[in-house]
C-alpha cells in the first residue's frame, strides 16, 4: 500500500510541476496531497491525515483554483521553459536528491520499536500548555500570523488603480 | 510505523518530491505553477516531521504539531501569494514572471 501511495506522489508531483496547463498543474497538485494524507493515515497519525485533507486538499487547492480561474484562460497552454534552463534545473535537482538520498542510506536510524499512537487530545493540551515543553507561543504566533495574512489579502486585492 | 517499510524508504519518498518542487519552482515562469511547486517543497518538509516523528520518536508530538505550524504558514502563505498574483494580473494583463517589471528600477 505504502508504494502505491509513493507511486502517485511521484508520479503526480512531477507532472504538476511539467503540466503545460495550470488547471491541470492544480490538480495532478490536489492528488499529490490527498496521496499525502493517506500515507499520514498510514502511519497511523488520524489527525494529521484530516488537517492536511481539510487545509491543504480542501482550503489552498479551492484559493489556487479561484486564482486560476480569476487570471487565465482554462485552456491556455503555459510556453515552455527555454532548454538551457530545464537541462541546468534538472541536472540540480538530480544532483541535489543524489546527495541526499546518499546521505539518508549512510545514516544509521534508531528506529524505535514501541508502537504507541498518541490521541488527539495530547495535541491539544500540549498546544496549551504554557510550561515546560509546551507550544502555546507558537500557537499564538500563528494565530497572529493567520489574521495579519486575511487583512494585508484583503488590503492587497482591494487596490485602486488610477490607469 | 507501517509494516515493512524502513524510515529510508519514506524518506527518500519525500527528498524525490522535495527536488521535484525545486526543479519546478527553477523552471516555471508562470506564478501560480511557482506557487504549486512551493506547496510542493513545503508538503515534503512536513512528510518529512511526521515521520521521523513517528519512527523515531514515537513518544513524542514535536514533529506532529510543527507540521501542523507547517500547514498553517503554508495557508497563510498561499492567501497572501494568491491576493498578490492577483494584483499582478490587473497591473500587467499577464502573470508571467518576466512581465514584472514596474518595481524594476
Amino acid at each position: 500500500m505504502f508504494y502505491i501511495l509513493a507511486i502517485i506522489i511521484l508520479v503526480f508531483s512531477f507532472l504538476a510541476v511539467t503540466s503545460s496547463k495550470v488547471m491541470r498543474a492544480t490538480m495532478y497538485l490536489l492528488f499529490t496531497l490527498i496521496a499525502t494524507g493517506g500515507l499520514y493515515f498510514l502511519i497511523d497519525y488520524n489527525f494529521m491525515a484530516s488537517v492536511q485533507l481539510i487545509v491543504y486538499a480542501g482550503g489552498i487547492v479551492a484559493l489556487i483554483i479561484f486564482a486560476v480561474m480569476l487570471t487565465e484562460k482554462i485552456e491556455a497552454k503555459i510556453a515552455l521553459p527555454d532548454k538551457t534552463k530545464m537541462i541546468f534545473a534538472g541536472l540540480l535537482s538530480i544532483v541535489g536528491s543524489i546527495v541526499t538520498i546518499y546521505i539518508l542510506l549512510s545514516h544509521p536510524f534508531k528506529e524505535s520499536s514501541n508502537d504507541i499512537g498518541q490521541t488527539v487530545s495530547v495535541i491539544g493540551e500540549n498546544l496549551l500548555n504554557y510550561g515546560e515543553g509546551g507550544f502555546v507561543l507558537p500557537f499564538e504566533l500563528v494565530s497572529i500570523l493567520l489574521l495579519a495574512s486575511l487583512i494585508a489579502a484583503i488590503v492587497i486585492a482591494k487596490r485602486k488603480f488610477d490607469n | 510505523m507501517i509494516q515493512g517499510v524502513g524510515i529510508t524508504h519514506v524518506l527518500i519518498v519525500s527528498t524525490l518530491m522535495f527536488f521535484i518542487g525545486i526543479y519546478g519552482f527553477l523552471t516555471r515562469k508562470n506564478l501560480i505553477t511557482i506557487l504549486i511547486a512551493i506547496e510542493l517543497i513545503l508538503n515534503s518538509v512536513a512528510i518529512n516531521f511526521i515521520v521521523i516523528n513517528k519512527y523515531l520518536f514515537p513518544e513524542k508530538i514535536n514533529g506532529q504539531i510543527f507540521s501542523l505550524f507547517i500547514i498553517a504558514v503554508a495557508a497563510a502563505e498561499v492567501a497572501i501569494a494568491i491576493a498578490v498574483v492577483i494584483d499582478f494580473y490587473r497591473i500587467n494583463k499577464s502573470i508571467d514572471v518576466e512581465h514584472g517589471e514596474t518595481m524594476k528600477y
